[in-house]
């Protein structure tokens, strides 16, 4: 990406567009400099920051950069999970292609973190701290880091309820198109880990029901404890579509509702995810 | 279905005069690909429905565009995966073929969702070419459907950015988590623990996106039916 070339061409829509920031050499000096620090591909995004000074987007700004500190937030709670979890090696996951599957996972929330971190201050934003978390849920699930059926179990709700929530504020960061883009390419990679820890459920024997996608708002066999992380999957209805045997083609309500990944709303994932959160 | 937002937010918005606030911000963070996205916007009035060729399928433009393209490739997938369950390469599990059941319809639903809710302004059924898939080789099969689905991810990760109806984009990450879903499935089929090796997560943790015109071309292996895909972004 060319920064000079879109500045000329933004100069030539508003020419007094360096006024609105600060002088043009500040803004090409503060580009050098930025682009030191970040990678090639949060650099559009520090590009909008400017964009939101300049032109003083403070509301639209201001939520984009609270859904990500919430998408931060999730993502401390994944990485912080894994971390422990690989770091108890092969006491917790006896296989060790299964280890090296939650070492995979663990590198990109990490990742995403990262990444989050990066992004929220070119936003004009302050990273949110990393919460204390209580994987144990309060003593739900006591043993999360020493019964592996246990901690791929609590995977498998922070995965699904992460692929949710992305998919929950999709169109309220559409005001930003460079963030809706790392949005959608977070949200594509927790459903590949959605599918792979629900597959090391099911070939481990954990569940000889559950799948790589959500059938109806099938827990899997964890029980009621998680259900709010499924509630809504169970429909089959997309923009007043019946999908269950449309087209006079048998698709049944399972398939139906498998086909459809449903998005959740910022207040029940944190419902879900405050269960984990100590402070 | 097309929504024409710009004119009001124009007027909204004096300083920004020149270019709806939307389009601007889409067109600054986006570099070419944006300037594609302002001019389309500056063109989609066009008629879409204006005379195809004979055989050939015209996808349009906007929203109705994006949509059209998404079908395309639903029916790609919904093809390909009946003549999987039809035909059973050999030596296929019971979990396997029940899981391939499951993408098969799921890729159905799909297909059938979006013709009917593009109702007339849905593209016709396209004709597939598979011919270079040997339904029989586990690997063939196994391998085809891998890249069908990870085509499909980076797809509806690069289309996605240009829908412009909120509901549109909802309902697109509904069923794109769902092939993700199946693309890591596929992956670990293929070869363990590849579910989200650097072929489509980048170092930040990013799955893949692709061009409409990057993904047409490698589904066009497999489309006999040609496709304009002249009015999406490209």
């Amino acid at each position: 990406m060319n920064m000079y070339r879109i500045f000329r061409a933004i100069e030539e829509i508003d020419p007094e567009v360096y006024e609105r920031i600060n002088t043009r050499r500040e803004v090409m000096k503060e580009f050098a400099h930025v682009g030191k620090k970040l990678s090639l591909a949060a650099l559009p995004l520090a590009l909008g920051a400017m964009l939101n000074k300049a032109y003083g987007q403070s509301n639209t700004s201001a939520s984009v950069v609270d859904i990500l500190n919430y998408a931060l937030t999730l993502e401390y709670l994944e990485a912080s999970f894994y971390s422990m979890g690989a770091a108890q090696g092969s006491a917790l996951i006896p296989n060790s292609n299964d280890l090296t599957a939650i070492q995979k996972i663990s590198a990109d929330e990490s990742a995403h973190v990262n990444f989050l971190k990066a992004v929220i201050p070119q936003l004009g934003g302050t990273p949110v701290n990393k919460p204390n978390f209580d994987f144990t849920a309060n003593g739900t699930f006591p043993d999360v880091f020493s019964n592996y059926q246990t901690f791929l179990a609590v995977a498998q709700a922070f995965e699904d309820t992460g692929v949710r929530a992305y998919k929950g504020q999709a169109a309220n960061v559409m005001s930003n198109s460079t963030v809706l883009q790392a949005a959608l390419n977070i949200h594509s990679v927790e459903a590949r880990h959605a599918s792979k820890i629900r597959l090391m459920r099911r070939v481990n024997g954990f569940s000889n029901s559950v799948k790589p996608w959500i059938t109806g708002n099938d827990t899997g066999g964890i029980g009621a404890v998680v259900q709010p992380v499924y509630a809504g999957e169970e429909n089959t209805v997309q923009a007043g579509v019946q999908i269950t045997g449309i087209g006079g083609l048998s698709i049944s309500a399972s398939a139906a509702s498998e086909a459809f990944d449903e998005p959740l709303d910022m207040q029940s994932v944190l419902a879900i995810a405050s269960q984990f959160i100590k402070s | 279905m097309m929504k024409h937002q710009d004119v009001p937010v124009l007027q909204d918005e004096p300083l920004m005069r020149k270019l709806p606030r939307r389009a601007f911000l889409r067109y600054a963070g986006l570099g070419s690909a944006g300037i594609t996205a302002l001019l389309l916007a500056a063109s989609c009035h066009k008629d879409h429905n204006n005379s195809p060729a004979a055989e050939e399928v015209n996808l349009g433009s906007g929203d109705v565009g994006i949509l059209n393209y998404a079908y395309a490739l639903e029916q790609l997938e919904a093809a390909f995966y009946t003549q999987v369950v039809q035909t059973p390469y050999s030596g296929i599990t019971d979990m396997e073929l029940s899981f391939f059941t499951d993408i098969r319809d799921h890729e159905i639903a799909h297909r059938e969702f979006f013709k009917a809710a593009l109702s007339t302004h849905a593209i016709a059924s396209l004709q597939f070419d598979f011919s270079s898939i040997n339904f029989s080789s586990r690997s063939s099969v196994i391998a085809t459907a891998k890249a069908f689905e990870d085509l499909g991810v980076s797809a509806y990760n690069g289309a996605g950015v240009y829908l412009q109806t909120p509901d549109y984009l909802t309902l697109a990450g509904k069923i794109v988590s769902v092939e993700a879903r199946h693309a890591a499935y596929l992956r670990e089929l293929v070869m363990t623990d590849t579910f989200v090796d650097t072929d489509v997560v980048d170092s930040n943790g990013l799955d893949l996106s692709r061009k409409p015109s990057e993904v047409l071309v490698i589904a066009s292996t497999y489309i006999k039916t040609k496709i304009n895909a002249s009015g999406l972004p490209q």
